[in-house]
């Protein structure tokens, strides 16, 4: 006879076990999923190099991947919540990022004459915009607005490896799809039709480190460079994970064995009914 | 121990925390109390911190977050725990309630204390409701919309009292700021809830999984179960720092990075993972006002459990076909979580009516059913025997 306890256990465990395949079954097993065009492509899992629990920024992928937001995607796309301070100990020294925001002129001021003044750029500045204000931006891209990427890996289902995915996707449209005047066809996209011409070409920018630049080079380390802008306290987050996993665990194993110290002798007591 | 016993103040302590008679047979089930007092704890302490960076302004609010984010020390840290315990806060109440139905906590004489628990997981819903508009991203602005929107159906006064709720005429900075205000305060409520909690499950002592007084067979609260619930705040804290440390926003919604934007609709509105069987409720029955009913209703039926109840067992224990209903209800439970997450089409429409018409079976038709039948059945067992002990 089992006792109420062990029977519950198996409840639990076939319980879980149930919902767990049928969910898992819906997601990975189950090839039909009704909204494919709609949603979009699923993207394929990336090795990323700070995938890992244990891994960080590949700090130089960083770098590069700067050099193709700076010569490609800052075109069009802004990047508002970094600033020049930012980059300092990631991906560049000090020394060059000042120099970098020094070639950039910020609208400064008042003055004592109360006017505003040009200046070069310090530090502090944040990342120049491309376009003054959202008009200015869809007036230059034909009705379309093209997001800050500041947040844009957390800001997409998929994250990286949907980035990645958009940037090296582009395809001619399969027979039977239409796509209007001025869309471009992507499978990952949502809806199959984005505002987004292919932007990475094979040997488009030179890399400083002398990186071959094919198309996925370029997209995986200006992805890279993305995920860090979206998450720059990544590396310090993962390094405190694992030393807060530590200190845990051996609390647990603490707790636990302290608990069993406590509950000793209530566990090994007997209680006897004497008759009388 | 002389003072811990004649301090108006130390007396209390010590007859709530160190020296209360607990059963001595309660599982690790029993921790998610102690749990949930550490998550409101968690929240009240990182919730304060993060009011003070955060600008509750629809110009400011998701700058305000980012600033955190990025540039207050640790505030990445801070508003990660406050985002993901949130997440935990609701796992735990789920078990807590869901043991409370397993054991028939529920019954008298604890009915007191069920019902003021019903209010704290109300409160608990509300508060974070209202937290999640705080960061003011897509997922803030279209939730708030669509679920403030849901009082419009209301007969005669339901406009009015939306736009009241609104401060204006859509959700806007009046709005915002009202929702600050209140998240800010509703914790102190819920503390205050949490009091009256302990207070009502002060009188009778906890429930235990046998469901029979436990009055022969109790030791000190003090060291069994202050170190007992140790075990849990440990192994909880470890969970959640693989959360907050690796996957700080897997619980989340990606698009709650994207900032509110009143032109462009998301391709699907959710809400948090915890409140997707509510919302699989609403969107189950066609019609606006009955969904919103339904919803509604499906928490304050918590309320009806004690007088639902037909048995005359308390633990699930020894109620074998009411023992496999309740795991029916808890797979059902989790199946309405899915479909709250799938966009109302087919198949996901039926089967959520269906998931739903089980829902409120449960409570209306299972549990006084189940109740009448192991009653009958235990009577014709013991009829004429000597053990027959329910004669009236």
């Amino acid at each position: 006879m089992t006792s109420p306890n062990s029977y519950n256990t198996k409840v639990v465990l076939a319980t879980s076990l149930a919902a767990v395949t049928g969910i898992g079954f819906y997601f990975f097993v189950n090839p039909i999923h009704a909204n494919e065009a709609e949603e979009g492509l699923h993207p394929p899992a990336y090795p990323w190099s700070h995938k890992g629990p244990f891994s960080t920024f590949d700090h130089a992928s960083i770098r590069r991947g700067y050099q193709v937001y700076r010569e490609v995607c800052s075109a069009c796309h802004s990047l508002d919540r970094i600033a020049w301070r930012n980059l300092v100990g990631v991906s560049h020294t000090a020394d060059e990022v000042k120099a970098m925001a020094e070639e950039v002129e910020y609208t400064d001021g008042p003055n004592d004459e109360g006017e505003n003044f040009q200046r070069p750029g310090k530090l502090s500045d944040y990342m120049p915009p491309p376009y003054p204000n959202e008009e200015a931006a869809r007036a230059s891209n034909a009705g379309a607005l093209p997001p800050d990427l500041s947040l844009i890996v957390k800001a997409r289902h998929g994250g990286a490896d949907y980035l990645f995915s958009i940037l090296t996707g582009y395809m001619e449209a399969p027979a039977g799809v239409e796509i209007r005047e001025g869309l471009y066809y992507n499978p990952y996209f949502p809806g199959g039709a984005i505002s987004m011409a292919r932007a990475l070409f094979d040997g488009l920018i030179e890399y400083e480190d002398g990186t071959p630049a094919t198309t996925s080079q370029m997209a995986k380390d200006v992805t890279t460079f993305l995920a860090w802008a979206a998450e720059p306290e990544h590396d310090e987050r993962k390094k405190m994970g694992v030393k807060a996993i530590i200190v845990i665990s051996i609390l647990t194993a603490l707790s636990v064995w302290l608990k069993r110290a406590r509950f000793a002798s209530l566990k090994s007591r007997k209680i006897v009914y004497v008759f009388n | 121990m002389k003072l811990l016993k004649a301090h108006p103040l130390l007396v209390l302590a010590n007859s709530y925390l160190i020296d209360s008679p607990a059963p001595s047979n309660i599982t690790y089930i029993w921790n998610f109390g102690s749990l949930l007092g550490s998550c409101l704890v968690l929240q009240i302490i990182t919730g304060v911190t993060l009011a003070m960076h955060y600008l509750p302004s629809i110009d400011a609010a998701f700058c305000s977050v980012e600033h955190i984010m990025r540039d207050v020390n640790n505030g990445w840290l801070i508003r990660y725990l406050h985002a993901n315990v949130a997440s935990f806060f609701f796992l735990f109440v789920y078990l807590h309630i869901g043991k409370a139905l397993y054991y028939g906590s529920f019954r008298a004489p604890r009915t007191l204390l069920w019902s003021i628990g019903v209010v704290i997981f109300l409160v608990m819903v509300i508060t974070a409701f209202l937290g999640y508009v705080l960061p003011f991203g897509q997922m803030s602005l279209w939730g708030a919309t669509v679920i403030t929107n849901l009082l419009s159906a209301i007969p005669w006064l339901g406009t009015d009292l939306v736009e009241f709720i609104w401060g204006g005429y859509s959700v806007g900075n009046a709005t915002l700021n009202r929702f600050y205000s209140l998240h800010f305060l509703l914790p102190f409520v819920l503390l205050m809830l949490v009091i009256m909690h302990l207070i009502a499950l002060h009188q009778n002592g906890s429930n235990n999984p046998m469901g029979i007084s436990s009055s022969l067979d109790r030791v000190p609260l003090h060291p069994y179960y202050t170190f007992k619930d140790l075990v849990g705040f440990f192994v909880f804290f470890l969970v959640l720092s693989i959360f907050v440390f690796f996957l700080p926003n897997t619980l989340g919604h990606p698009d709650n990075y994207i900032p509110a934007n009143p032109m462009q609709t998301p391709a699907s509105i959710v809400p948090e993972w915890y409140l997707l069987p509510y919302y699989a409720i609403l969107r189950a029955i066609p019609s606006k006002l009955l969904g919103v009913i339904a919803m509604i209703g499906s928490i304050l039926i918590l309320f009806t459990m004690p007088l639902l109840d037909t048995s005359r067992v308390r633990s699930c224990a020894f109620r074998p076909f009411m023992r496999l209903l309740f795991w029916g209800f808890v797979v059902n439970f989790l199946i309405l979580t899915w479909i709250g997450s799938q966009h109302p089409e087919p198949p996901f429409i039926t089967i959520g009516q269906a998931c739903s018409t089980f829902y409120f079976s449960y409570f209306l038709l299972f549990v006084p059913l189940i109740g009448l039948i192991e009653n009958t059945l235990s009577d014709l067992a013991t009829l004429g025997s000597d053990h027959s002990s329910y004669k009236t």
